[in-house]
């Protein structure tokens, strides 16, 4: 057995990694192709918050980080809903209004690693924190492959989709609430300056090489827990941060698939 | 002839604007209606309201002799937009993908497509003549035939009605002429009702059955087979209007009669 795989820790960062490099893609697909790509960020730094509030007031800092993410995620939809000809206001309101609180209740935050949130801890992942992830997966993968025709229709043509006979305010609500719980969870695990390149990255690369939308998605996958395996390697070898390193990783694949992928 | 759709005084109102002011007209099944008018004039605004998208201030829609309120069935209607200006090109979807998502109605929620629903799929892109063009990414086909793959996605939930909002925005003559020939011979041949929303008052005039004419003096309702002058079009749009027709010449589906 190589010598990586010997150590308990960075198994679970393998398992955990892979995990989340399947359904970080599958939520980013649909936040991409609706042009909401930035929800992520913004949903990291209200969890960043939601981490710093459960800190300081001793709470378990991954339910804080839940519970604020879900309030902001639903805070953009009903902003979004009020101006929707300038829906990235509500992103840049949320984010501001994340960064805001992560820094006032940072200071009240006593004998914590703060700063292991910003870059996430994937090689130090606790056994609490791989069960949710695995949890959480499960939970992601269900539905959206249960809703993958919904979704897909939703993301493509929402005012069809409607006439359709497709729920789609239940429908939103409940991606809304997957994409809260699974941004939350992740930056925990990768970081919250890194879960947003994750959302995008991978699904960049993919939309410059598929030839559908089962393939692009698909890809976006395969793009994703590749890259998050090579990271790991890489960053256990030469000490690199994993979170910057697979970040690195993808920038590179996209601009590989930009030069010889670029569809005719 | 049975209605399909009932406007009964209907008045809508946007931030104290007046948009329409109890306007009332049926349309009769199978028939082939264009609606015309200068931009403001409500026609968009007569669209949403028709499909739900929003309410009237006053006044009744009925749609298949239910209020649009209560009304349920919205796979029987068909909806076009100018999808052409207005979708994302870069979706990264293929001419298939697209028209099998509006099959929802007879899938279900949560369940799976069949081997059957393929075959409707086939059956719709065949009807627009696009099934060569199945597994090629939406994107990367013209405009015409973008609107072609979208008009398949409608027929594919067999419609009773196709509600039209300028389809032929942004695609060329030639294309356009390709879209009223197919309409017209989807409402002929199927006996699928049409309402068409147009600037193209040339071409609407050789394939509607009727025109509704929405002005500044409320609504006007036109047959087709009398001819529409120049004049009472230039009355109703309030300026000079020449009147060009892109419909195609040897097209046989032209209303009251065939060339």
């Amino acid at each position: 057995m190589l010598e990586i795989f010997q150590y308990p820790f960075m198994q679970r960062a393998f398992i955990v990694g892979i995990l989340i490099g399947v359904i970080i893609p599958l939520i980013g697909m649909i936040m991409v192709l609706k042009r909401l790509s930035m929800i992520g960020d913004a949903l990291s730094h209200t969890a960043l918050a939601g981490v710093a509030a459960g800190l300081a007031f001793n709470i378990n800092p991954i339910f804080a980080a839940i519970i604020f993410s879900v309030f902001s995620a639903l805070g953009i939809e009903k902003i979004r809903k009020a101006i929707p000809k300038y829906g990235e206001i509500a992103i840049a309101v949320v984010m501001s209004t994340g960064i805001g609180l992560a820094a006032i209740l940072s200071d009240y935050v006593k004998n914590a690693n703060f700063h292991s949130f910003l870059f996430g801890s994937i090689v130090v992942i606790t056994n609490f924190e791989l069960i949710l992830v695995v949890g959480l997966s499960f939970i992601v993968l269900l539905t959206l492959s249960l809703l993958y025709k919904e979704l897909f229709y939703i993301t493509f043509d929402e005012e069809s989709a409607r006439l359709a006979g497709i729920p789609v305010a239940i429908i939103r609500f409940i991606f809304t609430l997957l994409t809260a719980i699974t941004v939350s969870v992740s930056s925990r695990i990768v970081g919250t300056l890194v879960i947003s390149s994750m959302i995008v990255l991978p699904v960049a690369t993919a939309m410059q090489i598929g030839k559908s939308y089962w393939q692009t998605t698909v890809l976006s996958v395969i793009i994703s827990v590749t890259t998050i395996v090579l990271g790991l390697f890489i960053s256990f070898y030469s000490d690199f941060k994993p979170g910057g390193t697979i970040v690195i990783i993808n920038v590179i694949c996209l601009i590989i698939s930009l030069i010889r992928f670029k569809k005719q | 002839m049975d209605n399909i759709i009932e406007v009964l005084d209907v008045g809508f109102a946007y931030n104290g604007n007046q948009i329409l002011n109890k306007i009332s007209f049926n349309i009769p099944k199978g028939t082939f209606t264009g609606v015309i008018g200068p931009n403001g004039s409500g026609k968009s605004t007569l669209v949403k309201l028709l499909l739900d998208i929003l309410s009237p201030n006053e006044g009744k829609i009925k749609i298949m002799g239910m209020d649009v309120k209560k009304f349920k069935e919205w796979n029987k209607i068909g909806y076009i937009s100018q999808k052409v200006n207005t979708f994302n090109g870069a979706f990264p979807a293929t001419v298939e993908e697209i028209v099998r998502a509006n099959l929802y109605s007879k899938i279900g929620l949560f369940k799976r497509p069949r081997k059957f629903h393929k075959s409707l799929v086939d059956e719709a892109l065949d009807k627009v003549g696009m099934l060569p063009y199945k597994k090629n990414l939406i994107g990367k086909l013209s405009g015409g035939q973008q609107q072609r793959v979208f008009i398949a996605r409608v027929l594919v939930s067999e419609p009773e009605i196709l509600i039209l909002d300028e389809p032929t925005v942004g695609i060329d003559a030639k294309s356009e002429e390709a879209v009223y020939c197919l309409l017209a011979r989807l409402n002929k041949e199927l006996g699928i009702t049409i309402m068409m929303v147009t600037h193209d008052i040339g071409a609407v005039t050789v394939h509607a059955d009727r025109l509704l004419c929405l002005g500044d003096k409320g609504l006007m309702i036109h047959n087709t087979d009398s001819n529409l002058s120049r004049e009472q079009v230039s009355e109703i749009y309030g300026y000079h209007i020449n009147l060009h027709s892109h419909a195609c010449d040897k097209c046989k589906w032209k209303a009251g009669g065939t060339c």
